[in-house]
């Protein structure tokens, strides 16, 4: 198996990261500062449309679905946990990412499919995972990331000391049957997991008025399972229920439900500047667009240490942008490196001719 | 050791590798109380955390056991039923079997899935008696059929320390099987290794599961006609394909007898690669179940549709014929 680590950038990310894309992630140890969650804020909004305009230069094939005025939940969420603590994230996660601790670097080259990104190109904009600040996947499978979370949370637990697992996912994701599975577990076991529901009030097209019969609090407290419905437009508002969550999985309390309601600026995927779908009425989108929780946040700090961060954030990811572009794309002949664990190496699509195939006698 | 059964053999596999990695664990339906008798002693002897009883929330504990073993468990996840596999089709082939690739190599899903009843029960009907491995092979899950009871406690033994996914079926016609074993012969068998249960040099038949014993019950019958070979290739996925290739070097003809359904079951895939790759005298021959097999419930309605002896006798006999 070829290893693409010793084309030596996959594990040096960034210069730059220090300063912008890892203060104020990750913190665990007290409320972040107003400065630090607007400072990781902007890095997101900021990473989120460097990332569009590659997806339009055609550096990102796939397309992303950007996160651009959910900030607020990923940031809030980020400061509340430890870099060692797990996160299961969904198609939407580039922003949970960041918080988490991911450099802006090797994400945007993940995105842009180069070896030196977070999964070596594998992953992609739908899928990444960074196992070095404790993100284990992006599940495509909606809804299916929560039973992932509350496994290792369990896992966690089994092994003693006091990490936890936070599993994020959609409105959608609340009609999934093996989700709700996930609560029954997780409440039967007292296993030390969140479950965070970013509330954007659609699944892609579906308004989560025609979708969710009850309420989306009332499915987890039906498992005996805390809930909390909370702004999701104000990363302070999101750090504090986070942390209540965090702390009461630490102490053994079991598992916490959190809906954040927030909104997506953009469409479901960039696939949407094409397909041009009318399913939100331009009056509603721009009335959330008006509660933008950048502006809420910057309104915080004051202008002074603002210009500082925006500088910073610009320098980090005019490096990040660099990082990415700089990075090779992946060899074909390694598409099928990494399918197992093991090493085995499966037979080609085309067979060999039979004067080829040599018999061990 | 005499007389081992093929599920006492499961039985002493898992005990073992429970006893020699903290990190292995099952969990599943009726576990605590062995209803498949492959836990059996085992809630007491390692507890609710190592044999751990779940609600019937199989898509919801197939994903628990993935995260699980991304963070350093090694779950073995007990299915009663075989349909139980195609409701977690998802989870396994396209959550835990594809980690591996979408992280890059960062992380590993070391799970097992066994399924102590695979196939065929009379009269269980059409909802009990599925024996879907080759869906499992086509998407590239690690997947295994042991015949035997040496085979069942060393292909166990080598899917719980594999660190990718494995699906164990354990066929229901394989379960009353007995083996004389001496102290020393449960080893590991290496994944992807088949095995020759009888040597000849005819007409090789592959036989997967219990229809190995099928095979070796039509080789006697018909010794005094023709010399067949009965491969057992243990591994569905990865298949030993120089193992196959050794024994049709010798023989140059092939019959497949395949509890699949007839469509896209392992059977083609085997008549397929020996066709393209391998010397053979005449057209290679396959029993299957038919296309889109349903069992009924009555008795006859049941038999009617499974692979039988009969079968085998008739196509080798042909095969040797029109060479």
């Amino acid at each position: 198996m070829t290893t693409e680590a010793s084309h030596g950038t996959a594990s040096q990310g960034t210069a730059g990261q220090e300063r912008a894309g890892q203060q104020g992630a990750c913190r665990g140890g007290g409320a972040p500062r107003p400065e630090d969650l607007y400072r990781m804020m902007r890095l997101i909004r900021r990473f989120e449309e460097h990332a569009l305009g590659l997806v339009k230069s055609g550096e990102i094939i796939s397309g992303i679905h950007s996160c651009i005025g959910q900030e607020a939940v990923a940031a809030g969420t980020g400061a509340a946990l430890r870099r060692d603590d797990i996160m299961l994230a969904n198609h939407r996660a580039h922003g949970q990412l960041l918080a988490k601790g991911s450099d802006p670097g090797r994400l945007l080259a993940e995105l842009a499919g180069r070896t030196n990104g977070v999964a070596r190109g594998r992953g992609g904009s739908f899928h990444p995972s960074d196992f070095t600040v404790g993100v284990f996947g992006s599940s495509g499978s909606v809804g299916h990331g929560a039973p992932l979370a509350t496994g290792a949370a369990w896992a966690l637990a089994r092994a003693g000391g006091d990490r936890v697992a936070v599993s994020v996912f959609g409105d959608g994701a609340v009609n999934q049957g093996a989700l709700l599975e996930s609560f029954n577990l997780a409440a039967l076991w007292q296993v030390p997991v969140v479950f965070i529901c970013e509330n954007n009030l659609y699944a892609t097209t579906l308004p989560v008025g025609a979708s969710v019969a009850g309420s989306i609090t009332g499915r987890a407290e039906a498992f005996g399972i805390p809930a909390e419905s909370v702004d999701g437009m104000d990363p302070e508002l999101v750090y504090a229920a986070v942390a209540r969550a965090v702390a009461r999985a630490r102490a053994g309390q079991g598992p916490t439900f959190l809906e954040f309601r927030t909104y997506r600026f953009h469409g479901h995927h960039t696939f949407e500047t094409t397909t041009r779908l009318r399913y939100r009425d331009p009056a509603e989108v721009a009335a959330w667009q008006a509660r933008d929780p950048l502006a809420l946040q910057a309104g915080r700090v004051a202008g002074a240490v603002r210009d500082v961060i925006d500088a910073d954030v610009e320098s980090t990811l005019d490096a990040a942008v660099r990082f990415a572009l700089a990075g090779l794309k992946p060899d074909p002949a390694d598409a099928c490196d990494y399918v197992y664990a093991s090493g085995l190496r499966t037979r080609p699509g085309v067979a060999a001719s039979p004067a080829e195939r040599t018999v061990p006698r | 050791m005499s007389k081992l059964s093929y599920t006492r053999a499961l039985n002493l596999a898992l005990g073992a590798e429970m006893d020699r990695d903290p990190a292995v664990f099952v969990i599943g339906e009726d576990v605590r109380h062995a209803l498949t008798n492959v836990t059996a002693g085992m809630f007491d002897r390692f507890g609710p955390e190592r044999i751990m009883e779940m609600p019937l929330s199989e898509q919801g504990f197939t994903n628990f056991a993935t995260g699980a073993a991304m963070a350093g468990l090694r779950p073995v996840v007990e299915y009663q039923i075989p349909f139980l596999l195609m409701l977690v089709f998802e989870q396994i082939a396209n959550q835990a079997n594809k980690f591996s690739l979408m992280s890059g190599g960062q992380t590993q899903v070391p799970v097992t899935y066994l399924l102590p009843s695979a196939g065929w029960r009379l009269g269980w009907g059409a909802q009990h008696s599925d024996e879907p491995y080759s869906l499992f092979a086509h998407y590239g899950v690690k997947t295994v059929v042991p015949a035997t009871p040496s085979d069942a406690f060393g292909l166990l033994t080598s899917a719980i320390r594999d660190d990718d996914p494995v699906v164990v079926f354990a066929p229901i016609g394989s379960l009353t099987m007995r083996e004389d074993l001496a102290p020393g012969d449960l080893v590991p068998v290496p994944l992807g290794s088949g095995r020759i249960h009888r040597e000849g040099h005819d007409v090789t038949v592959v036989a997967i599961g219990h229809l190995v014993y099928d095979a070796l019950a039509v080789a006697g019958q018909l010794e005094d006609q023709v010399s067949i070979e009965v491969f057992d290739p243990r591994t569905l996925y990865p298949f030993d394909w120089d193992g196959l290739a050794a024994s049709l070097a010798k023989t140059g003809r092939l019959v497949v007898i395949d509890d699949s359904n007839r469509t896209c079951g392992l059977a083609a895939e085997i008549l397929a690669t020996a066709a393209e790759e391998m010397p053979l005298l005449a057209p290679p021959r396959r029993i299957t179940r038919p296309d889109g097999a349903i069992l009924g419930f009555a008795p006859e309605l049941d038999l009617a549709l499974q692979p039988s002896r009969q079968q085998l006798a008739d196509l080798v006999l042909e095969v040797v014929k029109s060479a």
